[in-house]
Formats: structure tokens, sequence, C-alpha cells
């Protein structure tokens, strides 16, 4: 589980704290989608969660341990962290060599290693790339090597800082079903901050902030049907919650348990069927 | 662009010579070099040459490969050779004009110098063309290895080589990104004096160095994230693994180094 309590930052050389007293849980083996306006304040808070920052006041534990200088070669034992740029944390000269990077941190032993990074390639399907280079290598392929970077060092907390921002619609559905199927293996806590609501919709639990408070923490189906709320953070309704009010609006009764594009395409096809 | 050829040297192969341990080969290219400053006469001149044309046989590259290293410098040897030529003296005097003269050592002298470059500068060519930037950077990292005696930040040093080895494709990527943006914003960067063309690298050159340094940043805390701490021990996942070949290897230079003590001693 992860704590925030009474989170108050505030930026070097800034007058406004962007926290002030933000306290909220996130709890085990659940995807947690973060949202919000930009400079609400969702990559600082994941950064300040992984001990990327100095120390804030307030506290914030992660499975028990508090974030703070002591105690940061152990809290990035229990975190992987995936960036937005798929370059500029690509370390490695290859594949295998940049999932190497964070074992060759912890001083796993070399012998130990090869089978390490197989399984953490296999996970995210790309054991055929194991030679390749960055340059050879499309973005969403790039995010899938950070991914297993951090899979490879078996995370308890995985967190993506807008991860499939800067990737093709094919590449972010690539890092998307990666994550979906990690999701099926129950072991992970996943936070992802994004702005994309297919993103968001996948998720167990949204967190909503706002002006650096908590604004709401729910299901994604109520946060993504809650039209003014949805607007107020900038997010947009993925398409099938789109299709659907059109639907409703046409007078076309879709039962209220719909929210994917998936769900949304099988009851059609049920109702055109029936109907034809 | 392909990182292997960055220094647009690098010809893939499988020979011997490229397999052998990038430790090794180093340690002998230097060796080589100085063994070259040492022949002094013919008979250790020539048992360096035979030298070289083996490896370079072993090695199964092309030769154009080698003569492009050479043919690049070959303004300097011959313009070191002239000089060397003109303002020797010793022996008979072929001829003469104030202070520059024609001689017959001189004239030695000038062959041996031209010699002495070609086998320096085609044996480090052996290198670079068997050799990956990558295994290149290995090398120079285990080679430095001893000198953290020092207190030389020898783990540091070998990650800035190995990192910036990484991102020369990925900031080349960028350069030609920018010049197009530059271009479409109608720069020219072919034609005008050189000073003109000069400034027009500037507004390619800003955004790079800011971009740069927006990357540095950003994969200083994807490092971190990852547990990276200069200043920890860490381990290596490539390792470097001598071979029975390299032992041998090893052997026939000491072998070489043997006979050309004794040519230099017999001259």
């Amino acid at each position: 589980m992860i704590s925030v309590e009474k989170l108050t930052f505030t930026y070097p050389h800034q007058e406004a704290a962007l926290f002030e007293d933000l306290s909220l849980t996130i709890p085990d083996h659940q995807w947690v989608a973060i949202v919000g306006r930009n400079g609400s304040g969702k990559s600082t808070l994941a950064r300040l969660i992984a001990g990327l920052l100095p120390t804030p006041a307030g506290t914030i534990t992660v499975n028990g341990l508090p974030v703070d200088e002591d105690h940061l070669a152990a809290l990035h034992q229990q975190l992987g962290f995936v960036f937005q740029n798929p370059d500029n944390q690509f370390v490695g000269a290859t594949v295998a060599d940049d999932v190497a990077f964070g074992l060759e941190n912890r001083r796993v032993a070399p012998q130990k290693m090869p089978t390490i990074i197989e399984r953490a390639l296999a996970q995210v399907r790309m054991t055929p790339f194991k030679a390749a280079r960055p340059e050879e290598l499309s973005g969403g392929q790039k995010q899938r090597v950070a991914l297993a970077g951090a899979l490879a060092l078996k995370p308890a907390v995985l967190i993506l800082d807008e991860a499939t921002s800067m990737l093709d619609p094919q590449g972010r559905g690539e890092v998307l079903s990666q994550l979906a199927s990690l999701r099926q293996q129950g072991e992970l806590t996943i936070i992802s901050i994004t702005h994309d609501p297919a993103e968001v919709a996948l998720a167990d639990q949204v967190i909503v902030l706002d002006q650096g408070q908590v604004r709401r923490q729910d299901s994604p189906e109520r946060v993504l049907t809650d039209v003014a709320l949805v607007e107020a953070v900038g997010l947009v309704q993925p398409f099938a919650l789109r299709l659907k009010a059109a639907l409703q609006a046409q007078g076309v009764a879709v039962p209220a348990t719909i929210t994917t594009e998936g769900e949304l395409v099988q009851w059609l096809n049920q109702q055109l069927n029936t109907r034809g | 662009m392909d990182n292997r050829a960055l220094f647009g040297m690098y010809f893939p192969g499988n020979s011997l010579i490229h397999r052998l341990d990038p430790r090794l080969k180093m340690v002998a290219c230097f060796w080589f070099v100085v063994l070259v400053f040492f022949a002094h006469g013919w008979a250790s001149n020539l048992l360096l040459i035979v030298l070289l044309l083996a490896v370079i046989r072993l090695s199964r590259v092309v030769f154009a490969k080698y003569w492009a290293g050479v043919r690049g410098l070959m303004g300097v040897i011959l313009f070191t050779a002239l000089i060397q030529a003109l303002f020797s003296s010793g022996g008979t005097v072929y001829w003469q004009w104030g202070i520059m003269a024609v001689t017959s050592a001189g004239l030695v002298q000038a062959v041996l110098l031209m010699l002495r470059f070609f086998l320096i500068i085609t044996g480090s060519t052996v290198i670079t063309v068997t050799t990956t930037p990558l295994e290149l950077a290995d090398a120079i990292a285990a080679l430095l290895k001893p000198l953290k005696v020092l207190h030389l930040p020898v783990n540091q040093l070998a990650m800035m080589l190995s990192i910036a080895l990484r991102f020369v494709p990925t900031i080349m990527n960028e350069v030609t990104m920018i010049m197009n943006a530059q271009r479409a914003r109608g720069v020219d960067f072919n034609s005008g004096s050189l000073l003109k063309r000069a400034k027009h690298l500037v507004p390619v050159l800003i955004p790079l160095f800011v971009a740069a340094f927006k990357r540095a940043e950003e994969l200083a805390v994807a490092m971190e994230a990852r547990g990276y701490d200069p200043n920890q021990p860490r381990t290596k996942y490539r390792q470097l693994h001598w071979q029975r070949r390299d032992s041998l290897a090893l052997a026939v230079l000491v072998f070489v180094t043997l006979a050309f003590i004794g040519l230099r001693i017999w001259e």
C-alpha cells in the first residue's frame, strides 16, 4: 500500500505550494490512474513517491517504507519507473544491455543475468530484439524494453509517468496490452499518470488531481461518465463512452454496465443480429 | 545511423582477428607502435611489415579499407617526408640550394619515416575495422581499471564513454531533424561564404544544446530511478572472456618481440 499523508511540497524558487496537506492511499495490486490538467502535480506526485525529488513535508510510505534519503536504496528495490521519453531512459547499448542496467546497479551476479533478462524480455514479448540497438527500435518497442528493465527487478510497484504519451497509436496499444496482461498476473501495483482516456478506462481506480488536491478517487466508469468532471480536468471521454452517450441521446437504451469499446461492439452486434 | 559504423570503419566479419579479445587487440596495437619506433634497420622493419601483412590477411577485410585509413593522411605523410628529405644532412650530397639539401642519409630517413607512418596508421586501422565501438569501450573500461589505485573515477569514466556511444545516433538524428526544421524556415545551409555558413549553424547548435541538456537531465533521473549510484560498485553484464586464441596471439606477439630484439642487436 502506498500512503501519502499531509503532503506539502513547493518546488525550489517557486512561491506557491504545489501540494498542501494532500492525503491519499493507493491499495496493493491495483491499477490506479492519476489524471489532472497540466500543472496539477501528477508527475510531481509520482516523483515524490519514488523519492526522486527532495524529501517534502508530510509522510509518504511505500509498503511501510518511509520515502526519505535513508531509505532510497530499499525504496528503489520496491519501485519500477517508466518515463515519458522512450529515448532518454534507454541506457544500454543494446536491448539486453539496457535490461541489465538495473541488475548491474543491484549487483546481481553476471551468471544470473541472462536468465533474468530472457524472462523480462519474454514478459514484454521483445525476445527477438535482444541484440537490437535502440536506434533500430520504434518508440513503443523502446517503452516495452523500459518496462522489461523495470520488471527484471521484480518491483512491487510500477509507476508509469505518461509512458505512452509520446507513442503512435500502435505503440500505445502495444504498451497498454502489455500492462493489461501484467495486471492479470495480479502481483503488481500499477500507478499510471496519463491523459489517455483509453488508459484510464483500463485502470481499477482513478485519482483526479486538481489544484494540488484529490478532487475524486473513484472507478474509471464513474469518473469517465461524469462529463463535468472529465471536462474540468481536461480529459476526453473514450470513444466508446461518447458513442454510448450519442446512442442514448438518440433513444437507444444502451445498458449502463457497458463501458469499453469491446463490450459496446459485442452488444451492438447482438442487437443487430436479434433485430435482423 | 548505424552505431557500429560510428567511425565509418568497422567491417563486419568473423575472422580470427575479429574474435580476438578487444583488450588484447588494444594492448598489441600499442605494443606494435612502440616496436615501430624502435625499428631502425631494414631487417627489423621488414619483420614488422611481415607481421602486419599477416594480421591483415587473417582479418579478411578488403585491403581498400586499410588503404582508406592511410589515404586520408597522405598529405601529412608526404609533407613530413619532404621536409625530412630536404633538411637532413649526412652521406652523399645530391643537390643543394641554400639551407635545403638532398642527401643520401636524408632520403633514407624520409623513406623510413613514411614507412613508420604507414605501419602505425595501418596497425591502428586493424583495430577499428575489426572491433565494434562497443567492444572498444569495454576494452578501454577494462584496461583503465588498474588506474583505480590512483583514485581515478574509472567506473564513472566507463559509464560516460558507453552513454556517449549510445547517444551518438540519437543526437545525429536530432541534428538532421533540427536542420530540416530550419530549412523549412528558409535557412540555406549549402551556399554563401564560409563565415555565412558557419553563422547558419548557430540556429542548429542552440536547439541541439538545449535538447541535449534536457536529455541529460531526464537520463540522470531515469538512471537514479533504476538504482544507479556512481559511488557504489556495480556488477557487469557484458563480460570479456579470455580464450585460448588470445593466449596464442599473445605468445605470437612475445615471440615476434624476441625476434625483433634479436634483429636489433644483429643490425
